[in-house]
């Protein structure tokens, strides 16, 4: 049997790492259960001349594919956009590229301000000061005086402009369009331990230098010198509650497969917004029949994606490719509603600086862009190195069809029962996409780009999970308060991806991070009063 | 007992894989870079089947039905005419097989060489960007604020 801990993680991802940091200072006995394994950096796949073939291998950014014994599989046959994670400590911060923007004020008052959706329960001035912790903490690069943001200081210089930078740079200032470089979470200087970055251009599959910030070289180390234990190798299959209705603990497999109880008297989830629901759809109990904190129904619905469209070109003149960190500069020049769109709300363009020579070649063939036979090689040395894209990362409403449900069959390597994924683009969406395809053709053109092709959506965009737990003060419209406990259960807190009301138009990791700080904070001025 | 994925490829089956990978990519005199059925070139993408050996043999039945029988064994101009339907056919295991061929093609040294690159893994020399002219940001820096007050 288990000693019963004060407050039980699941999950040491992006927003388990910070919710365990943050509550350390409490000195209160704090688990953190972990699916995966710690990883090694020398084990990552820029450290060999393979680097780019494992992205269809172990580093793989579908679990499907990945297959990793810590992995579980995903059913997401029925959606145009598949799946992205990774299960190991730092979550799926090891597999992202750290592009790092927070939401926008608007983002929070969407029904307020555009009649859709809901309003979130808090707003931006309320998260602004965890955002600024969290920047410190993960170590963000960056530039002050955006005009598409309130006034922010990133603690480190942006990353480097590059030719593709500055190709994209000039065309967007020909066309009057704002820009800016990234909120990035790479370091540029030496920063809390970690190296600066030496441009090994392949950030999104895991960083061999420790300048990318995955929590488990940001966040874990602080909060393990504080007292917090983390388990890995632990794969939580139910959260159990007692007889008064409150979470009692987790049934979890160990290491060795042996199954284990961890009492608890606060239990935290941080799975993101596929796992969380998955986690609270697998504990039925004669209470909760129909899952855990699920009376709202709303528990895996209104799953939000991101749809990326993204276009690209080719230009005479060699760039960056793989040459650097993929993403450097942002555009929030059709961030806001525009009345006169056919679409409400809007979204970001995230510029890249190329990609490599392998994926050059993979990418190309399949699109049928590079021949086969004699002509290979003449095309192919007119497309390597020179490729430039930008895409949109466009608002993606609530919508409750759009869902994460038990899959009546597939079951992870502990027989637990997997996720399925039902989604579809709203109407809405593919409006946002077709502008943005449009105005990424713009920019291509004043960037001399030729060749242009598009990609939409991206079929193995799935990054952002959102939306499945989400937030909110009315209990029947929501699954989560406004400080991120259950309405159902009074011990039970979610403080990942799952509680986003609505998705914004930007990479959310930012605002993750700074909402599960916010929550941990939350924690903290009411331990006297928690469970009232 | 091996499964299909796990088993080598049979001799017939390695011999259609090396013709058509040297047909996707032939040596060239003019670059200067050998073909994908070169013997190390080859090797590797032998080596490097691994979880996609299934897809990769699945692939090469394809081509076989196409060709009526073993494609290397066909003359060059059959060869070309399926070849070339095969690629149209397309689909996964078609999309593996190029895939396959391609990630080793594209980091034999003498290959990336003659790409005007450095023959090694990214870490740990890295790569050097040019920082930038940041005065480029100014008319930027002129804009009035662009985000909605939303308190």
């Amino acid at each position: 049997m288990n000693e019963t801990v004060d407050v039980l993680i699941i999950g040491s991802g992006a927003s388990g790492a910070a919710v365990a940091w943050s509550l350390a200072e409490t000195r209160m006995k704090i688990l953190c259960l972990e699916q995966g394994d710690w990883m090694k950096q020398a084990d990552y796949p820029t450290n060999g001349r393979d680097w780019e073939a494992r992205l269809y291998d172990d580093f793989a950014t579908s679990p499907n594919r990945r297959a990793r014994p810590t992995d579980y599989p995903i059913n997401d046959d029925n959606s145009p956009i598949k799946v992205v994670n990774f299960n190991a400590v730092g979550g799926s911060t090891i597999m992202y590229t750290g592009h790092y923007p927070r939401l926008h004020p608007s983002d929070f008052r969407v029904r307020t301000l555009d009649g859709v959706a809901d309003d979130w329960p808090i707003d931006y001035a309320t998260l602004e000061p965890f955002f600024a912790e969290n920047d410190r903490m993960t170590g963000v690069s960056g530039l002050a005086g955006d005009p598409a943001y309130p006034p922010k200081q990133p603690p480190m210089p942006p990353l480097a402009l590059g030719k593709s930078g500055a190709r994209f740079a000039h065309a967007m200032n020909r066309l009057g369009w704002h820009w800016w470089p990234s909120d990035t979470a790479v370091a540029t200087t030496e920063y809390d331990g970690r190296a600066p970055c030496i441009n090994l251009g392949h950030c999104t599959p895991a960083c061999t230098q420790g300048a990318k910030a995955s929590t488990d070289i940001t966040y874990w180390p602080h909060a393990i010198r504080a007292g917090v234990e983390l388990r890995t190798r632990c794969r939580v299959r139910e959260i159990t509650v007692n007889e008064h209705g409150m979470a009692s603990g987790a049934i979890y497999y160990d290491a060795d497969g042996a199954e284990q109880f961890q009492p608890a008297e606060v239990v935290i989830m941080a799975c993101n917004g596929v796992g969380t629901p998955r986690l609270l759809l697998n504990s039925v109990s004669g209470r909760f029949p129909n899952g855990l904190a699920n009376s709202s129904g709303l528990v895996g619905k209104n799953l939000m994606f991101h749809p990326y469209a993204q276009v690209f070109g080719y230009v005479e003149e060699p760039l960056d490719s793989n040459r650097g960190p993929p993403l450097c500069l942002w555009s929030m020049e059709f961030y806001e509603t525009d009345p006169s769109r056919d679409f409400v709300r809007g979204y970001a363009f995230q510029f890249g600086r190329g990609i490599g020579p392998v994926t050059e070649a993979i990418f190309s063939d399949a699109d049928g862009r590079l021949p086969w036979g004699v002509d290979h090689h003449r095309v192919f040395r007119r497309l390597v190195g020179r490729r430039i894209g930008l895409s949109a990362i466009c608002e993606d409403l609530p919508e409750e069809h759009n869902r994460v449900t038990l899959d009546p069959v597939l079951k992870d390597g502990h027989g637990i029962p997997a996720p399925k994924i039902d989604y579809t683009l709203s109407r809405n969406s593919l409006r946002m996409m077709d502008h943005g395809i449009a105005r990424a053709k713009d920019v291509l053109a004043a960037a001399g780009a030729t060749n242009v092709g598009v990609h939409c959506p991206i079929l193995n965009g799935g990054w952002h999970l959102l939306g499945t737990a989400r937030m909110g003060t009315d209990p029947e419209r929501s699954v989560v308060n406004e400080w991120g406990r259950c309405h159902d259960v009074k011990n039970l807190f979610i403080v990942d991806g799952s509680i986003f009301v609505t998705s914004g138009g930007v990479n959310p990791t930012c605002t993750i991070q700074a909402l599960a700080l916010y929550i941990a904070d939350s924690m903290k001025q009411r331990l006297a009063t928690l469970f009232d | 007992m091996q499964n299909d994925s796990e088993m080598d490829l049979s001799s017939a089956e390695t011999r259609d894989l090396r013709c058509i990978a040297g047909m996707m990519i032939p040596a060239s005199k003019e670059f200067d870079v050998p073909g994908a059925d070169d013997a190390i070139i080859f090797a590797d993408i032998v080596k490097s089947l691994g979880r996609d050996r299934r897809d990769v043999r699945d692939a090469l039945r394809v081509l076989c039905d196409l060709a009526g029988g073993a494609f290397a064994e066909l003359d060059v101009a059959r060869r070309e005419e399926v070849a070339a339907s095969f690629r149209v056919r397309g689909g996964v295991a078609v999309a593996t097989l190029s895939r396959v061929i391609l990630q080793c093609y594209y980091r034999d040294d003498r290959v990336v060489r003659s790409l005007g690159l450095e023959p090694r893994a990214p870490f740990p020399k890295g790569h050097t960007l040019e920082q930038g002219d940041w005065s480029l940001l100014d008319p930027v820096r002129a804009r009035p604020k662009m985000w909605r007050d939303a308190s």
